[in-house]
């Protein structure tokens, strides 16, 4: 147990970039009016898709389980307001790649009415029964990663958690969602995580905000003192990516988690405040994952915080911030270091979505010609993995993928501080990006010609036995055929065989002779007698 | 002379023995090259190479009777793996055997299918399942997508569709940062 | 199509290159008060050289012209190598020397961010082997010689190789400290009476160590930018004095003291701006230690056992060849794994 006396380490590393968080902080959040059309896709999180329960033109209520969690890492989607199915189809989603994917679409009743939801009575509650009930309840990491928040609530006997800590630096410039959510409903924040903490059986909680939110700051402490919960909140100096997780972590408790391994074998567990909260709402009102809260900001006439419901259109998001203003060109969903751009205005908004930047020209101005790499090292002085950027450059550039792994590319979190940092202008994380994809699409072609030669190989194995087996028999047949020798016998044997199917044959007794007219009976009465003649002939 | 041509000579036999104890002793059980030529062939078991799947083709190749430039699903890259693997220089693919296709699954006309079961009996992975007059269906994870099950079908009910991009599948380009070209001007 | 990170710093290779040039200004003055407008004129023959060389050949390369032209580079390479040549050098041995460094050293192997070898140095190494006597010949101090050249003096020197009526060759050059000790060593005296040479100041050569003084500020100028990084200057300055300082304490009158290496011959040039040069150079932190801590082993080695005066340009060199071997054993450790 390493309680934390507010002392903060270190990671090396990191940036300031701007941060135009203030843009996005003057207004208190605000609500997205109900729209009439949603869409919600079923791939909201990582890990399996979820099963759909629904069909189209089925009723169904906010709240109401529309596609259950299947597979051991996957993730719930809900009604998010009441109304009709009208689709079960492939629309495109909020991804880099603006590919479509498969989505409910509902149609809003306009009544938006709940489904009868109750609170849980969670301290009465076998843990087994309410992780079940937690996974049924949709929530998936809001910070971004949206990995499925029961899985991780999951206890393992192997690595007990000690350490629960509330990620709340949101690092990542314009981003403003969490600080927001922080100042106005820090109470259910730390009723969450008071109900995680109880979860995970850690003995210790701890908050880490960045010395850029003091009002956050302020309403965390007051509500950790209202609240009586053990829990320490941690101001740390701004740094970008104090707010990826294993950064936050090695900053509370100065350990490193292992890079092939999961924060727990370091007994540290680690959500986002945003998380904590939502859990709270299902715990304490049994309300299911049904809104979220989403920065809108840049050349928008009224950025801000949005409370919106789950698959409110993109298009309905900048609406409700007061439209674009001129001269906007894109829209980039997330932060500026990590984010992307989105392949269309009509794109639902996710679980996953913190954040939309409508941009212009000269918020993000196009990147000036990309010059050779100098070897200058400014990305490895940025890197906040210690990884050497410019040998990944090198290596991924010239799709030497295997060098680059072992340079690991796989450690790379795609923070983007190197390419921020770049004197020579070069992509650097694209080029990352473009190296991880390729080798993981290298491994499953491995991996399926692997399986192929198997196969093949079995199979040629089965052709070679069944002709031996057949080979054999032959062999076994002529062998007995040789022993048994005598022809009487077998002839004996024939002629008994003929017997008995003669014997047969007369005992079967045609089932539709019986009940015919007289006319047909007549008939086959003649039939019968000139069978019996033939078979007088040949006998 | 004489004395320099007998401590020649003496010596080539001397070596040639040490090299024939050695291959002898440290005899290799099976061939390894064949086995890594193999690991980079595609394992589609089509048999465009002229030989009658991606084994015999290594062994060929290992041999020295076949070039490294008649697997198409291989593609380029593959060929540029050979030529590393055994030393020599890449070359284009031959097109005798035909050209690199996007890779694509066969896919069984349901409607079509007679059940004749001789698309089964040509599958090099056994990745059709059906019975005599049953219909058959194709284990998409499992075809390589060889088209050997195309020409025996007697009723052509058998198609090829190349994989299309998914969300789970999708990759990032390479990244493509036009180097604009500037017009000389004054220089200096 | 825009990918993230959607905005980067200000920065670029011009601004850096120009901040090395910027840092270089104060060597450059300390050095014009030392020895005379002479230098100036180098600087602007090698910077016109390099230009021209460069557009010339990305032109050949099919390369865009401009963006290369205004990276600096070429121009960072003219300054450092103009600055270890003798400053009244003929302009030809200027001109030769920078063609040698833009051309082969560095367009041959890629061009920018490609070479291997620090270009400015193999520019060096090249005049030294070819004219040595030439690229052993410099001016005196000018608060020593009687004979001061003019601006105009000088430029007729550097053109015509013509000296004004009444001023011998004698009186206007002298043999740099690093070669006088040289060659009176060999002579068997001891330091203690070379160094009463009159051109011999208070660390090193007189006007040689306020130019080294002025590099050095340009230097921590350089760190104050983070242009470059503490660990090559001081793994450099530290190895050098330590085993200057170790010899000297043994044998004073045989080994030159750390400070005579320290601020003498072209060691604050190397601390900070050659050695520093980030394409040729390690990359690795510990790396970069070991990279520096090479190049000031082989330089006071050269400098006390070689056949040439100073050390630096062959050293620089030398450990130049080890730098993928250097870089590939000194990977640092990456956050979470354990090594």
């Amino acid at each position: 147990m390493s309680l934390n006396l507010g002392q903060i380490f270190k990671f090396a590393g990191g940036v300031h970039p701007p941060e135009h968080k203030v843009e996005s902080t003057e207004q208190p959040i605000r609500t997205v009016p109900l729209p009439k059309t949603l869409v919600l896709p079923l791939r909201q999180h990582i890990g399996h898709i979820p099963k759909i329960l629904v069909k189209v033109g089925d009723h169904v209520l906010k709240g109401q389980l529309l596609a259950e969690a299947h597979g051991h890492v996957s993730a719930a989607v809900h009604a998010s307001t009441s109304g009709t199915i009208t689709a079960i189809d492939e629309q495109v989603i909020p991804h880099p790649s603006g590919l479509p994917d498969l989505s409910i679409t509902l149609q809003a009743d306009g009544k938006d009415e709940w489904l009868k939801h109750a609170p849980l009575d969670y301290q009465n509650m076998e843990r087994a029964e309410l992780i079940r009930r937690i996974a049924e309840s949709g929530i998936v990491g809001l910070g971004g990663a949206t990995f499925p928040t029961h899985v991780k609530l999951r206890p393992d006997a192997r690595h007990p958690v000690t350490t629960l800590i509330l990620n709340g630096a949101e690092c990542e410039p314009y981003i403003t969602c969490d600080d927001l959510l922080m100042r106005e409903r820090a109470d259910e924040i730390i009723q969450g995580a008071a109900i995680m903490q109880r979860l995970l059986g850690s003995t210790e909680c701890l908050i880490g905000l960045e010395d850029n939110k003091p009002q956050a700051v302020a309403a965390m402490n007051a509500a950790v003192a209202k609240a009586n919960f053990n829990a320490k909140v941690v101001v740390v100096p701004t740094l970008y990516p104090s707010g990826d997780s294993r950064r936050l972590i090695a900053l509370l408790t100065g350990k490193e988690s292992p890079a092939k391994g999961r924060t727990t074998e370091i007994g540290v567990q680690c959500f986002n405040v945003a998380t904590a909260q939502t859990l709270y709402r299902f715990i304490a009102h049994g309300e299911t994952v049904v809104s979220r809260i989403v920065t809108i900001t840049g050349n928008v006439a009224r950025p801000g915080n949005y409370d919106a419901l789950l698959g409110t259109s993109v298009r309905d998001l900048l609406q409700a911030a007061g439209g674009i203003r001129d001269n906007t060109d894109d829209y980039v969903m997330g932060g500026p270091m990590m984010g992307f751009s989105l392949p269309s205005v009509d794109v639902p908004m996710t679980k996953a979505m913190n954040c939309v930047i409508a941009s212009t020209p000269s918020l993000f101005p196009l990147a000036p010609m990309e010059m050779p790499c100098i070897r200058c090292v400014a990305c490895a002085d940025a890197c906040p993995v210690n990884l050497q950027p410019q040998e990944l450059y090198w290596y991924s550039k010239s799709n030497n993928l295997e060098k680059a792994d072992e340079y690991q590319l796989f450690d790379c979190i795609e923070c983007g501080c190197c390419s921020y940092v770049c004197p020579s202008h070069i992509p650097l994380v694209q080029y990352y990006r473009y190296a991880k994809s390729e080798t993981i699409a290298q491994d499953r072609a491995k991996q399926a010609a692997d399986q192929a030669r198997i196969r093949n190989e079995e199979r040629l194995e089965r052709i070679e036995r069944e002709k031996q087996e057949r080979a054999k028999k032959h062999a076994e047949r002529t062998a007995k055929a040789e022993t048994a020798g005598d022809d009487n016998e077998k002839k004996a044997a024939i002629e008994a065989a003929m017997a008995r199917a003669k014997a047969q044959k007369e005992t079967v007794i045609p089932q539709n002779t019986e009940a015919v007219s007289p006319t047909v009976a007549a008939e086959i009465a003649s039939v019968d007698a000139a069978r019996a003649k033939a078979a007088e002939k040949t006998e | 002379m004489t004395a320099a041509l007998l401590v020649m000579i003496g010596l080539g036999l001397l070596l040639g023995l040490v090299l024939g104890v050695a291959a002898l002793k440290f005899k290799v059980e099976g061939d390894p090259l064949i086995e890594q030529i193999d690991a980079i062939l595609p394992q589609t078991q089509c048999g465009q190479c002229g030989y009658p799947g991606c084994k015999p083709y290594a062994t060929a190749i290992a041999g020295g009777e076949a070039d490294i430039n008649q697997c198409p699903p291989g593609g380029e890259a593959g060929v540029k793996m050979l030529a590393d693997l055994l030393g020599v220089e890449p070359k284009p693919l031959n097109a005798e055997h035909g050209v690199p296709k996007p890779k694509s699954v066969a896919v069984i006309d349901e409607n079509t299918c007679i059940g004749c079961t001789l698309c089964i009996q040509a599958c090099p992975v056994d990745a059709i399942l059906g019975a005599a007059k049953q219909m058959h269906t194709i284990i998409a994870a499992e075809c390589t997508g060889c088209e050997l099950c195309l020409a025996p079908c007697p009723v052509d009910c058998i198609t090829m569709e190349p994989l299309g991009e998914d969300i789970a599948h999708w990759k990032w380009r390479y990244p493509v940062v036009p180097l604009k070209v500037i017009p000389i001007q004054v220089a200096a | 199509m825009k990918f993230s990170p959607f905005f980067t710093t200000n920065t670029s290779v011009s601004v850096v290159m120009l901040k090395v040039m910027l840092a270089l200004v104060p060597g450059i003055i300390a050095y014009v008060w030392a020895f005379g407008y002479g230098i100036v004129v180098s600087l602007i023959l090698a910077s016109a050289t390099a230009l021209l060389a460069e557009a010339a050949v990305l032109q050949l390369r099919k390369r865009p012209v401009m963006p290369f032209l205004l990276d600096g580079s070429a121009l960072v390479t003219a300054w450092l190598l103009a600055l270890a040549l003798p400053p009244l050098a003929p302009w030809w041995l200027v001109v030769v020397g920078t063609l040698f460094a833009i051309i082969i050293a560095k367009h041959l192997y890629g061009g920018l961010g490609q070479n291997p070898f620090n270009p400015a140095m193999i520019g060096y190494a090249v005049l030294l082997i070819s004219f040595p006597a030439i690229m052993t010949q410099w001016p005196a101090p000018l608060e020593l010689t009687s004979a001061k050249l003019s601006f105009v003096d000088q430029w007729h020197y550097i053109f015509n190789r013509a000296l004004p009526t009444g001023i011998g060759l004698d009186a206007m050059s002298s043999a740099t400290p690093l070669d006088y000790l040289k060659t009176q060593l060999m002579l068997h005296h001891p330091i203690e009476t070379i160094a009463q040479a009159k051109f011999f100041g208070t660390f090193a050569g007189k006007g040689a160590d306020i130019v080294a003084g002025a590099y050095l500020l340009g230097g921590l100028y350089l760190l104050h930018q983070r242009v470059i990084s503490w660990h090559i200057p001081t793994a450099f300055l530290v190895t050098l004095a330590l085993i200057s300082g170790v010899f000297h304490l043994v044998n004073p009158a045989q080994f030159a003291s750390p400070l005579f290496h320290l601020f003498g011959g072209a060691t604050m040039l190397c601390a900070f701006f050659i050695a520093t040069d980030p394409v040729s150079g390690a990359t690795t932190p510990n790396g970069k230690l070991i990279f520096a801590a090479g190049i000031a082993l082989l330089t006071w080695l050269i400098r006390t056992y070689g056949g040439y005066p100073d050390g630096v340009a062959f050293a620089v060199l030398l450990m130049n060849i080890f730098v993928p071997l250097i870089d590939a054993n000194t990977q640092p450790r990456v956050f979470g794994h354990s090594k």
